[in-house]
């Protein structure tokens, strides 16, 4: 078990990469400390698998290096690596019994038979799976079977990390609880590194200390969840992040205060340098604003009931800005005027927070 | 559920196929069983013989050596071909120009007619001016199909080999296609080698398509007439007269129609039978 460094990585799936567009993966820096809890979290297509696959050296990247500790495994295949990986889709030896499933990897490594069994039982009861055991493993359901596939890293006592490609796709609803506080359980167990991969924020909030987010091949923050909740780096982690995602509203800058539908907007933060040229916006939370006397007029235009609060989308002049009212709160009847809370109020330059202090 | 409804009127919806199946099998066969039964000696005249004919079949040493060589030729076809059939599939290349390259020049085979195909090697092995059987020659091997019964039969494999292995390749490579990438990473982290991973996971996931491919080629070896009708015609002797062309020279050589008849019947059953015994025993798994 060790820290995992990714240095200045890079990948394109092209042989000749030349414009943006061509990188699967933008150059990045991530280190992985050990024991930690993860998740990688992101829409489909934004290189989480890339990224995962370069982690358990089934791809070799384009550019930079892969640490597992002091030793740099950039070209060394996935078994020697000595990771463990849990896929979208169950991945079970049909012709064997759950006990061989489980076996299969002691065996390949040519440990003994006495020492196998013992493994291969902890494991079992761990997983819930020793009654099964003697069963043929394609006779399962798939929550079953995927915990086969997590039982087969798990079996393992050298595994550097355990990797997980959105391993509750096909999982029913009222099971994917279950699967998870599970993992939660064996993560604070065990202790090894696992990283989450998935494009459900719900998942990845619950599982992980540390989430990892991703958009176009970039990383755009890395952070507690509470980080990205309050802290939003980028206006993507905003949107991704939260339900309904957070307010992006154009805006100016005069001395030093950011400056909305013609009225100064407060915040107890400054901002920092920016580009001159660059697009500005105000990213706020709909948690973070409220109805008040007086402050930003605006017309109410939908009030949708979301059960402990509501949602309530308004407008002025051409933005929308929705904030969440919790029940049994009052709505203005005719003229509605909205304050925003300095405290959650940033700045954002070309889509990065430019309000300093922002994050840390 | 209890409240289906039962309406008789849809059995006509059955009708149609059933009229076809009647017209294209059933009665055909029928005729084959009258005559299986019965003596004729022409003008539609018919004295029954009950199962004289079966036992007539049954008894002979004539079909007792064709079923000998037919199963032993079956046998060898399929050791050969489905083995064969796989390695190749699994060496054919997954992705790039090269997939359509080979897909074709692999059914290539399977498009030439059965008896271009024997005359074709007829030429190819005639070890006066056929490019196989004077290279043979050349090498100090004594090579005469036409009048070796080893070399007859091993001109006839060799030919079926290269006709048929093309089947069992197609539906073998479209198998492992349809295995997912997940299965090949999942085997490279838990260490797998590359025979555990035949073994394990090409294998079982191939089950269903061969199934079908030794089936076939089971069924098609069976029956086979044109190739070595048209190589070899049976010969030298009788070293390469198969069941259909044993067949085909009682019922329209020496015209016996009833000991013709039973023989069809008997041929017809041991395929059907071999072919549901080797059915279930593949598919038995496969319900649980």
């Amino acid at each position: 078990m060790s820290k995992i460094s990714l240095t200045n990585v890079r990948h394109s799936y092209l042989t000749e990469p030349k414009t943006d567009a061509d990188w699967a993966l933008k150059e990045m820096s991530v280190d992985w400390s050990d024991g930690g809890a993860y998740a990688l979290l992101g829409p489909s297509g934004c290189g989480k698998t890339t990224l995962l696959n370069i982690i358990s050296g089934l791809l070799t990247p384009t550019e930079g290096e892969v640490w597992f500790g002091d030793e740099e495994v950039s070209e060394m295949p996935p078994d020697q690596r000595n990771i463990a990986q849990v896929f979208q889709f169950p991945v079970v030896y049909d012709t064997m019994t759950v006990y061989d499933n489980l076996a299969f990897p002691l065996r390949n490594r040519g440990l003994s038979e006495p020492e196998i069994d013992g493994k291969v039982r902890e494991i079992a009861d761990m997983l819930d799976l020793a009654e099964t055991l003697m069963t043929r493993a394609s006779g399962l359901t798939a929550d079953g079977k995927q915990k086969i596939s997590l039982g087969r890293g798990l079996v393992r006592s050298d595994v550097n990390v355990i990797m997980f490609d959105e391993p509750l796709t096909v999982i029913d609803p009222h099971l994917k609880w279950v699967l998870r506080s599970k993992l939660k359980e064996l993560h604070q167990k065990i202790g090894t590194t696992m990283i989450y991969v998935t494009h459900d924020q719900t998942e990845a909030l619950t599982f992980a200390d540390q989430v990892v987010v991703m958009q176009e091949g970039e990383v755009v923050q890395i952070g507690t969840p509470v980080d990205l909740f309050e802290r939003p780096q980028h206006t993507f982690v905003g949107h991704f992040i939260g339900s309904p995602g957070m307010n992006v509203l154009g805006c100016s800058v005069d001395q030093g205060q950011p400056v909305f539908g013609g009225a100064p907007v407060a915040m107890s933060k400054k901002i920092g340098a920016y580009d001159a040229n660059a697009r500005l916006e105000i990213g706020i939370r709909p948690e973070f604003i409220s109805f008040a006397d007086q402050g930003i007029p605006v017309q109410i235009e939908k009030i949708s009931d979301a059960g402990r609060f509501s949602i309530v989308e308004t407008r002025h002049g051409d933005d929308v800005i929705k904030l969440l009212v919790p029940d049994g709160g009052a709505f203005p009847s005719d003229q509605a005027f909205l304050t925003f809370d300095p405290d959650h109020t940033h700045v954002y330059a070309n889509d990065w927070v430019v309000t300093r202090g922002a994050y840390g | 559920m209890d409240n289906k409804t039962t309406n008789p009127k849809a059995w006509f919806f059955v009708l149609p196929v059933v009229v076809l199946v009647a017209f294209n099998a059933v009665i055909p066969l029928m005729t084959v069983v009258n005559y299986s039964v019965q003596e004729t000696f022409g003008d539609n005249i018919f004295f029954w013989e009950g199962v004289k004919w079966f036992e007539t079949v049954l008894n002979s040493e004539r079909f007792h050596a064709s079923l000998g060589r037919q199963l032993i030729f079956t046998s060898i076809i399929l050791a050969i071909e489905v083995p064969l059939g796989v390695a190749i599939a699994l060496t054919m290349p997954k992705k790039g120009v090269w997939v359509s390259v080979c897909l074709v020049l692999m059914a290539m085979p399977l498009l030439i007619p059965w008896n271009v195909v024997g005359a074709m090697w007829n030429i190819f092995a005639l070890p006066d001016i056929g490019l196989l059987g004077h290279s043979i020659n050349a090498l100090g091997i004594d090579y005469n199909f036409t009048r070796q019964p080893f070399a007859a039969w091993f001109t006839t494999i060799l030919m079926d080999v290269w006709h048929w292995t093309s089947l069992v390749v197609l539906l073998a490579y479209a198998g492992l296609r349809s295995i997912p990438d997940a299965y090949y990473q999942a085997a490279k982290i838990d260490g797998a080698k590359p025979w555990a991973v035949f073994r394990y996971i090409q294998l079982p996931k191939m089950k269903r398509v061969l199934t079908i491919a030794i089936l076939l080629r089971f069924m098609d070896s069976f029956m086979i007439y044109t190739e070595p009708f048209v190589l070899t015609g049976g010969g030298p002797g009788n070293s390469t007269t198969f069941l259909s062309i044993d067949l085909v020279k009682v019922a329209l050589g020496q015209f016996d129609l009833g000991p013709a008849a039973a023989m069809s019947l008997i041929y017809f059953l041991i395929v059907l039978l071999v072919s549901w015994v080797f059915y279930t025993l593949m598919m038995k798994d496969e319900d649980q």
